[in-house]
């Protein structure tokens, strides 16, 4: 193959990385920012929203589209509440100290996967796409599903955004974030936020695997790269930078796709594995991540 | 003379100790006569989690079917056969776990039914080191090759090496000559690579790319670009839960476009549908088949037996549920591997785990296997010096949504020099 079309699938396949990787991670980096909570489980509720979607894809009758709409609806809403009651059940109890929820949420990983093992099987299920298009360019053919899950990672990322930014709720997240303290002097339920933050974080993954899995089925096992490079992501972004972990999802994705079609994806994890251990030893803050005081 | 009367009334106590000892008393008899029925133990290294699941799966079903026939038929030496199930995570180190605890904790009598190259070769010195008999199904060419010890055979299957032999000389002269090979990169798929290279060098072909993905991998689009543009013929061999995941990318990948012809080992495809959707582009590809899992027309009575046995229709798919296609073409291993235990012991005199040499020497004694309800694959040449059977293998082509054998390949397609004598060396 040429070089302009090899570069082209390259980031092709790299942007469909980027997308789903800054999904999950910005779930993962909110989490942080707003508790400082090392989730060790995101990789497990990022598997647990493509195997309820494989459930939700035989259980909803007619085409595939609708039921997946279902799942993309359903799934995150399910992760969140069981993401909520954990927090609510464990993590609220240890006061989030931070060695502890690390162990807690190592706890909840394996408890996790097991349960998908026991309840869904050790097999690889296939989920229907929405959309059954391919694109075909002169050089290679393409899966049409793949670009929107790049366009509907955007939509969602937009939107997180948004409820940052602009919403009173954004508003009580961010104050939660600056100052634990004060936030509560002025009356705000911080054992409410955690746990609101807990489940949009891992409704978050939640949805990215609902948005993957037509492209790779689910398997109790799939949440261990996510999980890696996510962690990668938002070291490198800055801890708790929601910009930086957007901004470090595409490089990382980007150069995944490049990489790990030119050479191989060995060397792509080798070198975004590379990354952390420099950005650590240089910018130990990350990218966009704030000095600590 | 004052005593305590003598009571005739029995009271609930006594007739409790009474039942009691009654039922000790009865259970003596069986107990002596167990030294000659106890039933004969066989362990089973199962991949039922892990990476192999999906041939876990089935491999458990085969051998229960199986196990219910040789029962039914009188058991070994008039022995009941029981097979003890163990999970090894389809990894190399719980492996040497698993074959350890069948022996030492479940008291088996022999290890069996082991698929995946690097649970072999990561369990098989185990078993060397326990001196128990290690009946591998697995295809691949550590046993023939000389890697392994003489307590590990491969009975039931034929190996790599001799299915690629079988499969070179078909690929060059009736789909091209310049083939790329994508392969898994462990031991199983390294044997591809090696062997079919050679073969196809033999034939005056050549294989011009080799492409090595990890089993574990999700995403394959990304190395499709690594295919050379002259490529005539793409052999794939994938294993893992992601087989779909490739075949629908590669699909994807070639489109509506030209594509070089496919040639697949239905390892690509094992447990999959041909049908799902997004494997459209298939029609009309060829796939080798250790067992063809579409009943074909010519198909003997023993072949009619055993998927009636094991529970699939003639297309390949569990009886109780159309979408859980069986792993057709390898599973009939364990099946076969079973029987061959049979005869062994049988031959053997078999009594306990004091006689496991002879199970071993039994085997090594062993010719060819003649098709039949113990051999429902076909009819096979045991080679007693490499430990490795030889058989028949199918070429089939996707043709109106099912697999038609188009090709087998004969006995002799299959032989190599041996590698290896394990009879002359020690246990």
């Amino acid at each position: 193959m040429d070089f302009g079309p090899f570069l082209l699938l390259a980031l092709m396949e790299g942007l469909v990385t980027a997308a789903v990787l800054a999904l999950t991670a910005s779930g993962l980096s909110l989490v942080f920012g707003i508790m400082r909570v090392v989730n060790v489980a995101h990789g497990a509720f990022f598997m647990l929203g493509a195997v309820l979607a494989w459930f939700v894809s035989q259980w909803v009758p007619g085409p595939p589209a609708l039921s997946f709409a279902v799942a993309l609806v359903l799934c995150p809403l399910i992760v969140g509440a069981i993401a909520a009651a954990a927090d609510t059940a464990v993590l609220k109890r240890l006061n989030y100290e931070p060695e502890a929820t690390i162990v807690a949420t190592i706890g909840l990983l394996y408890i996790l996967e097991q349960a998908a093992l026991s309840f869904f099987g050790p097999d690889a299920r296939p989920v229907p796409a929405p959309l059954n298009f391919r694109i075909q360019l002169p050089w290679f053919g393409y899966s049409g599903y793949k670009l929107a899950v790049v366009a509907a990672a955007a939509l969602v990322l937009l939107a997180v955004w948004l409820i940052l930014r602009h919403t009173r709720a954004g508003l009580i997240m961010r104050a939660t974030q600056i100052d634990r303290d004060t936030a509560r002097a002025f009356g705000i339920n911080v054992d409410r936020v955690y746990a609101g933050v807990f489940a949009m974080g891992a409704g978050l993954a939640a949805i990215a695997a609902v948005l993957i899995v037509p492209i790779q089925q689910a398997h109790y096992l799939m949440g261990g790269d996510p999980l890696l490079l996510s962690f990668i992501v938002v070291i490198i972004g800055g801890l708790g930078s929601l910009r930086g972990t957007l901004v470090a999802a595409l490089v990382i994705g980007l150069s995944d796709g490049v990489i790990s079609t030119f050479f191989a994806p060995t060397l792509a994890k080798i070198v975004a594995t590379l990354a952390v251990a420099l950005i650590l030893v240089l910018r130990p803050q990350g990218l966009f991540g704030k000095r600590a005081a | 003379m004052t005593g305590r009367p003598f009571t005739t009334t029995p009271t609930r106590r006594t007739i409790l100790k009474g039942m009691a000892g009654a039922g000790a008393l009865a259970a003596v008899p069986r107990f002596v006569q167990a030294q000659s029925s106890e039933p004969i133990r066989i362990g089973f290294q199962l991949h039922r989690t892990g990476i192999g699941a999906s041939y876990g799966r089935w491999y458990e079903r085969t051998a229960s079917a199986a196990l219910k026939v040789l029962n039914e038929g009188g058991g070994i030496n008039g022995r009941p056969v029981e097979i003890v199930f163990e999970d090894d995570g389809t990894d190399p180190k719980r492996g040497a776990e698993v074959v350890e605890k069948l022996t030492t904790q479940s008291n088996c009598d022999l290890v069996m039914g082991t698929l995946f190259s690097h649970v072999v070769i990561g369990s098989a010195p185990r078993a060397g080191e326990l001196k128990v008999p290690y009946l591998v199904c697995s295809e691949g060419h550590h046993v023939a090759s000389g890697m392994l010890n003489r307590w590990t055979l491969q009975p039931g299957i034929t190996d790599v090496k001799s299915q690629v032999q079988g499969m070179a000389p078909f690929v060059s002269s009736n789909l091209g000559k310049k083939v790329t090979m994508i392969f898994p990169d462990f031991a199983f798929g390294h044997d591809h690579r090696d062997f079919f290279t050679a073969a196809m060098a033999a034939q005056g072909g050549e294989v011009i790319q080799q492409i090595a993905i990890p089993p574990t991998e999700t995403s394959f689009t990304r190395y499709f670009p690594q295919i050379p543009s002259e490529t005539e013929v793409i052999y794939h061999v994938m294993v893992g839960p992601a087989v779909l995941t490739f075949v629908k990318e590669l699909g994807e990948f070639y489109g509506s476009g030209d594509r070089p012809q496919l040639f697949g080992f239905i390892d690509s495809l094992e447990a999959v549908d041909i049908n799902s959707p997004g494997l459209e582009f298939l029609d009309g590809s060829h796939f080798w088949e250790g067992h063809p899992r579409y009943k074909q027309a010519d198909a003997s009575e023993h072949e009619t037996f055993y998927r009636a046995a094991v529970g699939v229709d003639d297309n390949g798919a569990s009886v109780s549920d159309p979408a859980d296609i069986a792993t057709y073409a390898h599973m009939f291993s364990t099946w076969e591997t079973l029987f061959v235990i049979k005869h062994a012991m049988e031959a053997a005199g078999y009594t306990g785990p004091a006689d496991r040499q002879k199970i071993v020497e039994a085997i090594e004694a062993m010719t060819d296997f003649a098709e039949g309800q113990a051999h429902p694959q076909g009819p096979k040449v045991f080679n007693g010096k490499t430990h490795q059977a030889f058989g028949l293998q199918s070429i089939t082509k996707v043709e109106g949504g099912k697999l038609v054998r188009v090709h087998q390949t004969s006995m002799e397609d299959g032989f190599y020099p041996d590698e290896v004598d394990y009879t002359t060396m020690s246990f």
